[in-house]
């Protein structure tokens, strides 16, 4: 068992970091955190998730949010997406193993993955929209949020949701607010499998070591770490039972990477449309400081004259 | 026929100067309101493009009413275009003389308008800023549509939106580089300001920039034509 995180005492806790604690902010240049906190990560265990739904509750509890009563069409899923009160959804594959025969249960904990390299940050156009703290986290800043969808087009996992109600983007904080004040995430402290583990980045690496060791002796030879590199890792991470092939669990990405389209979009065309912009208002003004005016002169109007005189009377 | 380089509402009032009607009162209306929402959506565009310019938002009230009235303003530009495209779109057809005009542009941009082809009302500069502006607007409402967030998320893709938003930013960076070309035109050949305010040009400015127009309107060629208003 990893050792729990003890209760928080009832004395009030000043907040482990703040705004001085940014290493990113959306649509701003601001000079990352001179020195960072140790980096955080939960680990998500799906070989021992039993699909209780207890940190979906969690979620929606800890977060003051409520979900619309569903309907159900014949699957556990529920809600069937994420949506924006819904920051965290169990997504359940059952899967045919061709190899053993066997069917198995593949739930996953669906929600941010706390990219180190964070799409829908670099997508965002509202400054401070979008923050990341030096220990990992990814953050929406409500009060800076316009509702343009940006960061929707920008994530490689599909997770950001706009709300129909005030139009701004929601998703899974990693309860910065807990883990502020030294707690772990609400999700985490509801499992009751330590499917969900938290504790900084290479304390998640080490326990999944372990886990990856044991399920490779109960016969899953492919069974390891999911921290895709692609984006530079995550702090949020799996352990699957079979990371050769994450799409099977609920088409998790192969190798997620922030979009080369999205790279282009706030990469050249950002710098290329401007300078061409500037370009061609430099073109005008230099053409008219060297050629002047192009004026009508007095014989252009002679001329309009007689034509008009010698043809029209 | 198809020599034929007038538009309804054009019209030579003899005098000192010649006065030439190049814009009907609606023309020039729709013009201006077509005018208005292109800067107001390059403005709110550019805002929300690069974040050096988010500053602009402040003008619209702030980033989600930016956010808010960006699209409804391209709506009103889509529909205020579609009214110029079918007053002008027969007058900008290619013609042979055009490409002459497009081969002696040295000579357009140091002002020697005595070697360039005698012009009918539009140059082939002002054909281009035409279609271009044209194809680039059908491109901006098409991309446009697919990223608005509030009412058309949910037709696409996330990786058909991203499309959409380069897409989108790419045309709308040429649409202002064609703006510039355009505006600067105006301002460049002096004279021609007051075609788009109060819908007359002199009859001398007509000479010199477009003659064929000016000589067909002389020549009164448009009572040959059914339905047309008599020009002289």
């Amino acid at each position: 068992m990893f050792p729990p995180i003890p209760n928080p005492t009832t004395q009030a806790t000043p907040p482990k970091f703040g705004d001085a604690d940014l290493i990113r902010k959306s649509a701003s240049n601001i000079t990352p955190a001179a020195k960072r906190q140790t980096e955080v990560a939960k680990l998500i265990d799906v070989s021992k998730c039993i699909g209780c739904k207890a940190c979906q509750v969690a979620c929606l509890e800890w977060n003051n949010l409520v979900e619309d009563v569903g309907v159900n069409v014949g699957v556990y899923d529920n809600p069937h997406d994420l949506t924006p009160n819904t920051w965290t959804l169990m997504r359940y594959t059952e899967y045919d193993n061709p190899e053993s025969g066997n069917l198995e249960w593949l739930i996953r904990k669906d929600g941010c993955m706390h990219c180190e390299d964070p799409g829908c940050l670099k997508a965002c156009p509202a400054p401070g929209a979008i923050v990341q703290y030096s220990n990992g986290i990814v953050d929406f800043v409500k009060e800076n949020c316009i509702g343009c969808g940006y960061c929707v087009k920008g994530c490689p996992f599909n997770i950001p949701r706009i709300s129909k109600v005030d139009h701004k983007a929601y998703k899974c904080t990693l309860c910065s607010d807990r883990i502020a004040v030294g707690q772990g995430p609400a999700c985490q402290k509801a499992c009751p499998t330590q499917a969900i583990v938290f504790g900084t980045k290479d304390e998640m690496k080490k326990w999944a070591d372990l886990r990856i060791k044991d399920l490779k002796e109960r016969g899953f030879k492919n069974a390891g770490l999911y921290d895709p590199p692609g984006v530079n890792g995550t702090h949020v991470m799996y352990v699957l039972q079979h990371a050769d092939k994450p799409q099977i669990y609920a088409g998790l990405p192969n190798n997620p990477t922030i979009s080369p389209i999205v790279e282009l979009w706030k990469g050249m065309t950002k710098y290329a449309g401007l300078a061409a912009i500037g370009a061609f208002a430099a073109f005008g003004f230099l053409h008219h400081v060297v050629s002047g005016p192009n004026r009508v002169s007095d014989e252009d109007e002679r001329n309009a004259k007689r034509l008009t005189e010698g043809q029209s009377r | 026929m198809s020599s034929y380089e007038v538009a309804p509402g054009d019209n030579v009032h003899a005098g000192d100067p010649v006065k030439v009607d190049r814009y009907t009162t609606a023309a020039r209306i729709n013009h201006w309101i077509t005018a208005v929402s292109l800067v107001l959506l390059a403005i709110s565009g550019l805002a929300l493009f690069h974040p050096s310019l988010y500053f602009l938002t402040g003008l619209f009230g702030g980033g989600s009413m930016t956010r808010i009235l960006h699209p409804w303003i391209g709506v009103v530009l889509f529909f205020s275009f579609m009214g110029l495209f079918f007053r002008f779109w027969k007058l900008n057809l290619w013609r042979r003389t055009d490409s002459v005009w497009m081969s002696r542009l040295r000579d357009v941009l140091t002002g020697q308008d005595e070697n360039l082809p005698e012009i009918g009302k539009y140059n082939a500069g002002q054909k281009m800023v035409f279609w271009s502006m044209s194809i680039l607007i059908l491109v901006l409402i098409g991309s446009g549509l697919v990223i608005w967030q509030q009412y058309f998320s949910q037709y696409t893709s996330v990786e058909q939106q991203r499309i959409a938003v380069l897409v989108h930013a790419v045309a709308a960076i040429l649409a202002i580089c064609v703006w510039i070309v355009h505006v600067y035109a105006a301002i460049w050949v002096r004279g021609t300001l007051s075609a788009m305010t109060r819908g007359q040009v002199t009859g001398g400015w007509a000479w010199r920039h477009h003659r064929r127009w000016l000589k067909d309107l002389v020549s009164g060629k448009s009572n040959k034509k059914p339905n047309a208003t008599p020009a002289e």
